[in-house]
């Protein structure tokens, strides 16, 4: 298990792992909470034209993807907050014309090999690196700041939208920054779990966590460490049965997400034990006329609710 | 003062400052909320057709009126979640765009179903009210006294640590107005605050609405019928398709409709009016 620690490119990944780990799901809570979660997953359809457009200029095909991402984030924010009713159809506008503009533009490019595309799609975190490394750490860091600095701004936006605006903070501009750290995060995790599986990284710890809690805080922290641990056993379970790491690491948080939901339930029992003041589980109020001897029948389907 | 405004928004309206009879150590400070002439529309559909409103410091305004005859949307213009598309809007004797003393407003607005997508517990949502007192800095524990007051005071203390998707729907609403008081706010504007509320809470907001008001508040309510807030009300504005139908003392409720816990299909407008109903639907 530790060998693969000795290989550099074992090391660099391991550290891609937490980063994606941490600053997906720091920046999905929110988009969940908003009832927002597929919107990492169209971000990660329109950054494929950002890749596409580094392939055909020949640039870093993060740092386009980037731009394309913040921009197209941005797009989507504005038809979000205009309520259109067509807005559901310009999104889908967005998310298929980004799709369809990068594989053409990867077409175009002059190292046009599928293997390449293939690279983003799925992620390849063996190949990360140093330098990707820096770009990655730099921009997690970017990503977690604003998240974490900015919770109780950002939770009351995504809360209650109308009420964050008469505690004055700036409503609008801390919507479009959610939507360009979204955007950011979606890069981030390129490399690790690909683009079609950005999105489960943002939403299924968030998912997973919030079986168990209670608060946003908590599900926030719980989310956090659940997916930089899927992240990290998903990258040395890859290494070890040589699979590709993204799809490892989303159906591992999927696996926590069912047990999870399978400790919820007996769990929520055993608070609702703790606290007696809820009174009896079953009927224990007589309709007038039935006290003789048919008390102790069970409850007939019109006896009310105890008061 | 209380015939039928026309269709056509007319600002020559007479102030309201002569019927509501507000004391006279109020005339020299800025009303909390002065609207006049506002018109607003939403989705193409004109919604509010030159709406003047005005509350003073310490004064319960109630807002009446049918469904669509442009409550929710009145306050929402107040709150500046709706624009104007003519007319003034001043909070505090400040201009809507240069108004920045948001902490004087506590707000509530209209209960939804529609909880979030995260678990979030009392005690983080009533925290957001107090977002314009600490802003960027952390939550000190000036702040999170704030917080247990406000809870103590609707009766949801020691359901803090709770989560908000379990609670009834009146304990929901207790919660939200919790919200809008932790930042102790000099005008609170309420939107149907005893819609599908139990009769205890209605108690409970009752007796908090009486001492906000003791310590000086301003409020402007949104109702549907006036209930058990009636004696605090001081004036009533009732809205009928959009213009001011009324502006006076509160409509006294007779017969059937003076019962408690009647539940009104329609505003009460004062004799000169034949009928409220048959607005918009």
């Amino acid at each position: 298990m530790t060998e693969m620690l000795q290989y550099d490119f074992m090391q660099r990944a391991l550290i891609a792992a937490v980063l994606v780990g941490v600053t997906a799901p720091a920046v999905g809570i929110y988009l969940v909470q908003r009832r927002q979660a597929l919107m990492g997953d169209g971000i990660g359809h329109v950054a494929l034209t950002g890749v596409g457009l580094g392939f055909v200029f020949q640039t870093s095909p993060v740092w386009m993807a980037v731009l394309v991402c913040v921009l197209g984030a941005i797009v989507m924010e504005l038809v979000r907050s205009r309520g259109n009713q067509r807005g559901d159809i310009a999104l889908a506008m967005l998310f298929y014309g980004g799709m369809a503009c990068g594989k053409l533009l990867v077409s175009l490019s002059p190292q046009a090999g599928s293997s390449s595309l293939e690279s983003y799609l799925w992620g390849s975190i063996l190949t990360v690196s140093a330098d990707d490394l820096v770009v990655i750490g730099a921009l997690a860091a970017v990503v977690v700041a604003i998240t974490l600095g900015l919770r109780r701004q950002l939770f009351a936006v995504c809360q209650d939208e109308e009420f964050a605006r008469v505690t004055g903070i700036p409503v609008r501009l801390l919507n479009l920054l959610l939507a360009v750290t979204a955007a950011v995060t979606v890069t981030v995790a390129m490399r690790v779990v690909g683009l079609l599986l950005v999105s489960a990284l943002m939403v299924v710890p968030v998912a997973a966590a919030q079986q168990l809690t209670r608060s946003f805080a908590a599900t926030q922290a719980a989310a956090i460490g659940l997916g930089t641990g899927v992240a990290l056993l998903g990258v040395a379970g890859s290494y070890q049965a040589d699979v590709p790491s993204g799809p490892a690491i989303v159906l591992l948080a999927i696996a926590a997400f069912a047990v999870f939901s399978a400790l919820a339930a007996p769990l929520a029992r055993r608070r609702h034990r703790a606290r007696p003041a809820d009174g009896p589980a079953v009927c224990d109020v007589a309709l007038p006329g039935q006290q003789d001897g048919r008390r102790t029948d069970a409850p007939l389907p019109s006896s009310g609710l105890a008061q | 003062m209380s015939t039928a405004i026309p269709q056509a928004a007319d600002p020559a309206a007479p102030d309201p400052a002569a019927a509501s009879g507000a004391p006279a150590t109020d005339a020299d400070a800025a009303p909390a909320v002065r609207l006049l002439d506002a018109t607003a529309s939403l989705g193409g559909r004109p919604v509010l057709r030159g709406i003047d409103l005005t509350v003073r410091p310490g004064e319960v305004v109630a807002l009446l009126g049918a469904n669509g005859s442009g409550k929710s949307t009145t306050v929402r213009s107040v709150i500046g979640a709706v624009p104007l598309q003519r007319g003034s809007l001043e909070l505090f004797g400040t201009p809507l765009g240069r108004f920045r003393a948001w902490h004087r407003i506590g707000y509530v607005p209209q209960r939804t179903t529609a909880a979030g997508g995260v678990p979030a517990t009392v005690r983080e949502v009533v925290s957001t009210g107090r977002l314009p007192q600490h802003r960027l800095l952390p939550f000190r524990r000036r702040d999170r006294a704030a917080v247990d007051r406000a809870l103590a005071a609707v009766g949801m203390l020691e359901r803090a640590s709770d989560g908000v998707a379990g609670l009834s729907g009146g304990q929901h609403q207790r919660v939200l107005i919790a919200r809008a008081l932790v930042g102790t706010p000099d005008l609170l504007i309420m939107d149907e605050p005893m819609a599908g509320v139990d009769l205890d809470s209605q108690q409970v907001l009752a007796d908090t609405l009486r001492s906000e008001v003791a310590r000086g508040a301003a409020v402007l309510l949104v109702l549907h019928e006036l209930g058990p807030l009636e004696p605090l009300i001081d004036r009533a504005v009732v809205l009928r398709d959009g213009c001011v139908a009324h502006d006076g003392p509160p409509p006294r409720g007779v017969g059937q409709h003076a019962l408690p816990g009647h539940d009104h299909v329609h505003p009460h407008a004062d004799d000169h009016h034949r009928s409220t109903q048959g607005l918009l639907s």
